[in-house]
């Protein structure tokens, strides 16, 4: 049985799920249901400044009959009186001496706040303190949340005001509203944060209603951009997650980073695992089926650990960075073609169309014998082997990407700038590398 | 009490708007998709469902009845593990898309709101009569309505729509279902005259006089004399299925019942005996189960309603006491070499005559051919109306489709509804050809 316990930057839980800052760790009461079910560690619902909410306050894209495969909000931080908040995470802490109890602050932007708020939460018993630089409404409007989060030099300087006066370990969280998310990180790193943790939500629209007009959900005839999250956002968080680990200065700072944004199995745990990420937040998917998930992401994850011969978790985590890079690394000599398999083929037909309308028109329709449906082959000497067919495909392993020899050396883009760099600057160069490398262009 | 309205109630539930929703995306929108090729008809199977899954509900009920006006009846009454779904490419594998029901969702939409999804042509002055407002004539004067021809249908019974009508089982189609088909085709312009009845109330030269072409959709026939004493005693199997959607309350179920017969008919007298109060309800079959002709899927259904199959059985008699039914004389059969329906001919097994004690008999045997064509001296092949690819009889300017010429393979709704389509663009033609000669 994997070992599950983390020890993420002197923050111990007995499995790496935490719930994320959101509505399900709004209160006592409810975090010590989840405990009771089983999540390592709750980032409680940001604490800080007097707010109040409107209702309406969630909306969501439902996909071809899936609910709400992504939600957007515009809840804000919590509602519940400061003293009310301190008082239950002291309580659920003596509790759950197990647990990670984090909690998540966000004060105005000014270091007495930021000092006070720190000596309070230390005051709890809590195990760390995330410091909220994501929230993308309401809070952003105020000089708070995004709005930290969005300029590296404000993130650092307030992460600077709560470092120096505080003594459990401080994770900053990122917004994914930013054009490089590595500038925010490196302002942490450099203001001696101890963790950071991705992706807060990302700013959107969820839909409008065709029958009224209105935005969704309208608020009282209004309606306006909230923070989007759930398992449509997962694949933008991947991408962050490992744009901080292949970052050099990230990577050489070693900090630990919290992964979230669409983790909803254990096997999109494993991914932010596999690209890094040494400890994991769930909010949407709790939001959707409740606690009770938790027990499928630890029991499949373990198993998952079991079946590759993984025993801990630190074995796991960015096991698969090393495989990112950019495009220009990449080796173009390496060649595919796609193979569909006849037998497994149920003849929809969708590769014919996809590749005939949308990619290189290298897949044909062979005419059936004695009034049997037509059936689709591919032309390998016409196909690049894009790989549309392979993800159109309804049946499980019918089209295999099948490599084949290049039949020339691996070459990458920016080998080839340096050795022939013509080729990148004239396309008459280009037609004779091609034509000296046998490279067919489709 | 058994309240027939209930006990008969459509057998499938109405697909909720999310059923529909998750089901519509299930379907993978083959390219040149197999289900549409084994349409009949030919409806666009995967377009009409991408429709339901965008909700744009009156395009979706737009492209099934732009293939098949009787569309709602077809999505009812279709064997569609025959044809559509039965082609579907997850069948093998996977569960098959539900076709029938995604289709009967989205025309029910259109007829629930009494949205127009067609209208009528710019009239052209040609007038058509169609006899008889069965599948296949509907069929044939709606196109013909959407082409500004003047149509009148001809009726013989009191309400239009056929066999959907009167002689399918409610709880496959209720009546107000097809009586829905029959408005639209009237809001085309179609105007429909019921208890006019050719060789009665109306002459072939009345209408040679007054259309410039007549389309025959005259269906079959009653159920043949069995020739059998006390068979005066038998209750009609059409009627009684007519019973059961017009006049349910009315109805004499018997306690015990047979059913002679072993058709998609017979079946359904046997599934309104049981669920209107029958305790026991056995079908009685000359032949084996393999050569029936009932689909599968309704054998299988029935089954399941607990009625019971006397196989290669042969009523001789029925057998009365004070006036009353009391019994059914049976002999049993046994199959020999093939006959001229090319299935093994049942032969009887001397000395093994007995009696099933039922206090109603019911005949579902299959139906004769119409007498029209023989009126109007109709080539005919088996007992069926002959027509050319354009639905032509021998005599000029009289087409016919629908059952009345379906003289192989099994008659269906569907294929009148294709009849009645393809009829409709040879009389358009051919009317369009004339009007530009004699102008």
């Amino acid at each position: 049985m994997a070992d599950l316990l983390i020890d993420f930057a002197g923050i111990h839980s007995p499995n790496p799920f935490w719930l994320a800052s959101a509505p399900p760790t709004n209160s006592g009461q409810q975090i010590h249901r989840a405990f009771e079910a089983g999540w390592g560690g709750a980032v409680w619902k940001t604490i800080g400044a007097p707010v109040l909410n409107v209702s309406n306050r969630y909306g969501a894209w439902h996909y071809n009959g899936q609910k709400m495969v992504g939600i957007n909000n515009v809840e804000l931080i919590s509602d519940r009186p400061l003293e009310v908040n301190l008082r239950e995470m002291a309580e659920v802490k003596r509790a759950w001496p197990d647990r990670a109890v984090i909690a998540s602050a966000m004060v105005e932007s000014k270091p007495e706040a930021w000092h006070d708020i720190v000596r309070r939460i230390e005051d709890t018993g809590a195990d760390g303190i995330e410091l909220n630089y994501g929230c993308p409404h309401g809070m952003s409007e105020r000089g708070m949340g995004s709005a930290v989060g969005q300029v590296p030099e404000y993130c650092e300087q307030i992460t600077r005001w709560v470092t120096e006066a505080c003594r459990i370990p401080v994770i900053v969280k990122l917004t994914p509203n930013i054009t490089n998310i590595v500038h925010p990180a490196r302002a942490a790193i450099a203001a001696d944060a101890d963790a950071i943790s991705l992706i807060n939500t990302l700013n959107s629209i969820v839909g409008v209603d065709l029958d009224t007009l209105a935005i969704t959900p309208s608020i009282g005839g209004k309606s306006g951009h909230g923070g989007f999250a759930g398992p449509a956002v997962k694949p933008i968080a991947l991408h962050m997650l490992s744009a901080l680990g292949t970052d050099e200065v990230v990577s050489r700072s070693a900090i630990p980073i919290s992964g979230m944004g669409g983790i909803s199995t254990w096997q999109d745990a494993a991914e932010f695992l596999l690209l890094g990420a040494s400890s994991l937040q769930v909010c949407t998917a709790v939001m959707h089926y409740g606690y009770r998930i938790i027990e499928d992401l630890c029991d499949g994850l373990s198993n998952w650990m079991d079946a590759k011969g993984f025993k801990t978790l630190a074995e796991v985590v960015g096991k698969s960075l090393p495989q990112i890079s950019d495009f220009a690394n990449f080796n173009l000599s390496f060649s595919a073609v796609a193979r569909i398999d006849e037998d497994k083929c149920i003849k929809c037909n969708l590769c014919y169309v996809a590749c005939n309308d949308a990619a290189h028109q290298c897949i044909d329709l062979i005419a059936g014998t004695a009034g049997e449906r037509t059936q689709p082959k591919v032309r390998e000497h016409d196909c690049v082997g894009c790989r549309l067919c392979y993800n159109v495909c309804p049946v499980e392993h019918c089209i295999e990407m099948a490599e084949i020899p290049a039949g020339r050396a691996p070459m990458s883009w920016n080998q080839l700038c340096q050795s022939q760099p013509e080729v990148a600057q004239e396309w008459e160069a280009m037609e004779r590398y091609r034509k000296q490398n046998g490279i067919h262009v489709h | 009490m058994i309240d027939p309205k209930h006990a008969l109630a459509e057998h499938l539930p109405p697909l909720t708007a999310q059923e529909a929703l998750v089901e519509a995306n299930r379907c993978l929108f083959c390219f040149d998709a197999p289900c549409t090729q084994a349409c009949p008809t030919h409806i666009d199977v995967p377009r009409f469902i991408k429709k339901i899954a965008t909700h744009n509900l009156l395009g979706s009920a737009r492209t099934i009845l732009e293939s098949n006006l009787l569309g709602a009846t077809c999505a009812r009454v279709c064997p569609v593990e025959e044809l559509c779904v039965g082609a579907c490419v997850l069948g093998a594998e996977h569960k098959p898309i539900a076709i029938g029901r995604l289709q009967r969702y989205a025309t029910d939409f259109v007829y629930q709101r009494h949205l127009e999804v067609f209208h009528a042509g710019t009239p052209n002055g040609h007038k058509v009569a169609v006899i008889g407002a069965g599948p296949a004539g509907l069929s044939c004067a709606g196109e013909l309505a959407r082409r500004g021809h003047g149509v009148t249908i001809f009726e013989k019974r009191e309400l239009a729509g056929g066999l959907s009508t009167y002689g399918i089982i409610a709880l496959r189609e209720p009546v107000e279902a097809a009586l829905a088909e029959v408005e639209m085709i009237r809001r085309l312009g179609v105007r429909i005259e019921t208890g006019v009845e050719l060789g009665r109330n109306l002459t072939i030269d009345h209408l040679r006089a007054r259309f410039d072409a007549v389309f025959l959709a005259v269906g079959l026939w009653a159920i043949p004399e069995m020739e059998i004493a006390g068979e005066e005693h038998m209750v009609d199997g059409l009627e009684y299925i007519e019973q059961s959607k017009l006049a349910p309350h009315a109805m004499k179920i018997g306690r015990h019942v047979a059913v002679i017969g072993a058709g998609n008919t017979a079946i359904d007298c046997a599934t309104i005996a049981k669920r209107l109060g029958a305790e026991t309800v056995v079908m009685v079959y000359r032949r084996s189960q393999r050569q029936m002709t009932a689909y599968a899927h309704e054998y299988d259904f029935v089954k399941k309603e607990g009625v019971e199959f006397r196989f290669l059985t042969q009523p001789l008699r029925v057998l009365t006491a004070n006036g009353a039914v009391s019994g059914l004389e049976c002999v049993r059969m046994r199959l020999g070499t093939q006959d001229a329906s090319g299935r093994p001919a049942p032969q009887a097994v001397e000395g093994s005559e007995f009696v099933l004690a039922v206090d109603q008999v019911v005949k579902a045997i299959g139906q004769e051919m119409t007498p029209v064509a023989a009126w109007l001296g109709l080539e005919t092949k088996k007992g069926k109306i002959c027509v050319n690819d354009s639905f032509e009889t021998n005599i000029p300017g009289i087409f016919a489709g629908g059952d009345c010429i379906r003289w192989k393979g099994a008659a269906s709704t569907v294929m009148g509804v294709q009849d009645g389509k393809l009829a409709a663009r040879a009389i358009h033609e051919r009317l369009q050809a004339q009007g530009a000669a004699n102008g």
